[in-house]
């Protein structure tokens, strides 16, 4: 097998974000050492897993350590089965093992594979059951007493699998397979300058990011004190990445469309130019070793690095007070640590304005490639305000967890004018189970996974409505109604 | 044998300034193909010549006066006063205009695709059949720059044409077309790619194969076939195979027609103004009419066509893992 040594990035390294797997449930986890991650009721330490693939399947021993799964055969020993049911009878006396002769199996620290097959021994109706019914019950106690755990690499696929199935409510129930269609109608990819507008935990800023591999530029608007990535960074996405993404509040977007945004720059009276301070800049973040630890900080909200600063320097302010009484020097000291806080403060504040005077500039461009909405506001508003930024003849998408706003942001759209081939749509995911002989669509479907609103922009007549030729050709009503009627 | 022959310098000359599917322009210029939007589901695409004219319902456009030079998403206005606008080719758009030269595979499945193969610039993908390329102006589009594609085809005349597209949409530096049988000599390729996807009649027949053209640590595949025998074979092969997360997925797309609905409202015998009531819920209704019979509630809907698509093919997905 081994013909080729696997490429870089391909072992699981300490602070690597990676995707824990146990069935058919995910868990995003950041590796790191001596940490407990509790997974499917389950207490692990994911140390033995750095330097190993990715892929890797693993089982759970002692002390919650990870081992690295051999590969068994499967012993497939007794060929013996019946052919119905028809002689078996559930009096619950089928099993001779009794729950305490289990719990302690297990405290024995018995392998699950050896459980199962006391379990498969200790039944009575096993050899009665059909060949089916017998895997069944197979794969049922495998699943509950001898659990893999496999560590994958981070991806749309899964992660967007993960928060449809685990946090649907945090990404406004957006299904894996709508967020499929969104990168697909949205036309995303490497090279593009692409507006995204969601408030699904930073999942599709995420999936747009991981489509663009950090070729292009992203901007993100966000709604309140700064935008939410906690799912972006489960991608453990590389640094580089991060150059591309911008970031702009929604409240300035009014100001940036009316030409009454004022582009701020660093005004030349503090005791630095800008162009030191840049260099500061920049040898800080060359300083930093852990790249990782550089993207999470990147990343981290607004609105939580300003709460952080405000909490620091409210304590100090508090102790300050506390220890009012004590000498002179102490004070001078206190004074001296509270300024170099404030001039940290000021060079966050002043870092963000830059980098958001920067964002308004690519913003009035206004030659985007594109725009993903998908947020848990109405979508309207959203979409007529930001398509002003997209360039003609590209394509938009505007996700809504519920049908009635698309239908208003279309009826609204088509007065606007400047959009072509409108499309509201959703899709219907079926799952099967394949297996000889037994092969059906699965018991359970997702309900729901949104409803998706795309087009093409193109250029609006000026000042002029939209012509009616237009309206004609794209609204079927009328046409049909005529045709259905003799028949009603 | 390779019907590819990559011609990079010719690349490097135009592409910087020519329509391609991979990255945007902004004006139309000879030799583009470029969509013509009529209305509503209408659309055709166009190859752009100078001196050459496209005749639509219209009324005629004159390459040369009416296309070149102008922007993309601009209305033209055809000699019959009429007009049209002209888009930007994307594979989603190409995909709804593409000359059938097979059964092609449309947007929404190749969505689901392209996400679940975790398919990203840099991507190496092997497919089989290029079929008419719907599938594979996509992966294209998602791999560039870095990454790329290669199809195997074992038609000689749909290799080639396949190839002739390549190079006129600009992306033939990323595509590598082989003409022969995947089931038989695979893909040509050992340990390079990082997902397989296969759109063939007995797909189980290439499993080996695609195993084989798998990256030694692993990777994703795709199978496409419309009976359920096809994904039990499949699904064996796979699973004999050693592939693990074997999954059989189906997805259909439900698209909803945006209209304004008038219901009745019933003359029960009851006074006018009961009976118009709910009338007067509604957004933009009008004022109750004079008579009961014509009073009406009016709302928007996003109605079903009468007619859609009920089944494409299952999507059967797994993965290669190094152990």
């Amino acid at each position: 097998m081994e013909e080729t040594v696997p490429a870089d990035g391909q072992m699981i390294g300490e602070g690597d974000f990676v995707v824990l797997k146990r069935e058919d449930v995910f868990k995003a986890v950041q590796v790191q050492r001596r940490k407990k991650v509790i997974f499917e009721k389950q207490w692990i330490f994911l140390d033995n897993a750095i330097g190993k693939h990715f892929g890797t399947v693993f089982e759970i021993v002692g002390g919650g350590n990870l081992q690295m799964k051999k590969n068994e055969i499967a012993t497939t020993e007794l060929k013996e089965a019946g052919a119905d049911n028809r002689n078996i009878i559930d009096d619950g006396k089928s099993q001779k093992l009794t729950r305490d002769d289990i719990e302690a199996l297990k405290e024995k620290g018995i392998k699950g594979q050896e459980i199962v097959q006391q379990l498969i021994e200790n039944s009575s109706t096993f050899r009665d059951k059909t060949e089916f019914a017998q895997e069944k019950y197979i794969k049922k106690k495998k699943k509950k007493y001898d659990a893999h755990i496999t560590i994958l690499k981070p991806s749309t696929r899964i992660l967007s699998v993960m928060y449809s199935a685990r946090e649907p409510a945090k990404i406004c129930q957006l299904r894996y397979d709508t967020l499929g269609q969104m990168l697909n109608l949205g036309n995303i990819r490497a090279g593009s300058k692409v507006i995204v507008m969601e408030t699904c935990a930073g999942l599709v800023l995420g999936a747009v990011m991981e489509r663009m591999g950090g070729f292009g530029s992203v901007i993100q608007m966000y709604p309140g004190g700064g935008p939410v990535r906690a799912a972006t960074d489960c991608f453990g996405f590389p640094r580089s990445f991060y150059k591309s993404l911008h970031e702009f509040p929604l409240s300035k977007l009014e100001s940036l469309i009316t030409g009454s945004y004022e582009t701020w720059t660093v005004p030349s009276s503090t005791d630095q130019t800008p162009d030191a301070k840049k260099e500061e800049n920049n040898g800080s973040a060359s300083e930093k070793p852990d790249p990782s630890g550089d993207v999470e900080d990147d990343s981290r909200s607004g609105a939580e690095l300003e709460a952080a600063t405000d909490t620091c320097e409210l304590e100090n302010e508090e102790s300050e007070v506390a220890c009012c009484g004590t000498g002179n020097h102490d004070r001078e000291e206190k004074s001296e640590r509270k300024h170099v806080q404030a001039m940290e403060k000021k060079k966050k504040q002043d870092e963000r304005r830059i980098r958001e005077s920067e964002t308004a500039v690519l913003l009035q461009d206004r030659n985007a490639d594109g725009l993903i909405v998908a947020s848990r506001f109405h979508p309207t508003p959203v979409v007529l305000s930001l398509l002003e930024f997209v360039s003609p003849s590209r394509p938009f998408v505007v996700y809504c967890q519920y049908r009635e706003p698309l239908l208003e942001c279309y009826t609204k759209l088509r007065e606007r004018g400047g959009v072509v081939n409108l499309k509201l749509s959703e899709t219907w995911l079926r799952d099967y189970q394949v297996l000889p002989d037994r092969s059906h669509p699965k018991l359970v479907m997702s309900g729901g996974g949104g409803y998706i609103l795309y087009g093409i922009t193109v250029t609006r007549d000026d000042g002029k409505p939209n012509t009616s030729k237009q309206e004609k050709s794209d609204e079927p009503a009328a046409k049909k109604i005529k045709v259905e009627q003799p028949g009603s | 044998m390779y019907v590819c022959i990559r011609i990079y310098n010719i690349f490097f000359l135009y592409a910087v300034t020519r329509m391609s599917f991979i990255e945007y322009q902004d004006i139309i210029q000879d030799g583009d193909t470029a969509i013509v939007y009529l209305g509503h589901d209408s659309m055709f695409p166009v190859t752009i010549q100078h001196g050459s004219q496209t005749q639509t319902k219209y009324g005629v456009m004159r390459h040369s006066t009416d296309l070149i030079g102008k922007k993309y998403g601009s209305k033209v206005t055809c000699s019959k006063g009429g007009w049209v606008y002209i888009l930007y080719p994307t594979p989603e758009l190409w995909t709804m205009n593409l000359p059938h030269r097979t059964q092609i595979l449309y947007s929404t499945d190749i969505s689901l695709i392209t996400m679940m193969l975790e398919l990203k610039p840099g991507s190496v993908v092997c497919e089989s059949g290029t079929g008419s390329g719907s599938l594979s102006h996509a992966i294209i589009r998602t791999v560039a720059p870095t990454g790329h594609l290669y199809t195997v085809e074992f038609h000689q005349q749909r290799a080639e044409k396949a190839m002739e597209e390549f190079r006129q949409h600009k992306v033939d530096h990323l595509v590598t077309v082989k003409n022969q049988d995947v089931c038989k000599s695979g893909f040509g390729m050992s340990h390079i790619a990082d997902a397989v996807f296969l759109d063939i009649p007995s797909p189980w027949e290439a499993i080996g194969h695609a195993k084989s053209a798998l990256k030694v640590e692993g990777g994703r595949i795709c199978s496409f076939s419309p009976c359920i025998e096809q994904v039990q074979r499949t699904c064996r092969a796979l699973e004999g195979h050693g592939f693990t997360e074997i999954n059989t997925l189906e997805i259909l797309l439900r698209v909803h027609d945006v209209r304004t609905i008038r219901l009745q409202i019933p003359d029960l015998g009851k006074p006018l103004e009961d009976q118009a009531s709910p009338a007067s819920d509604a957004n933009d209704a009008p004022k109750p009419m004079t008579y009961s019979q014509d009073a009406c509630s009016i709302f928007k809907s996003g109605v079903p066509p009468r007619e859609t698509v009920g089944h494409t093919g299952y999507l059967t997905f797994a993965t290669k893992s190094l152990f």
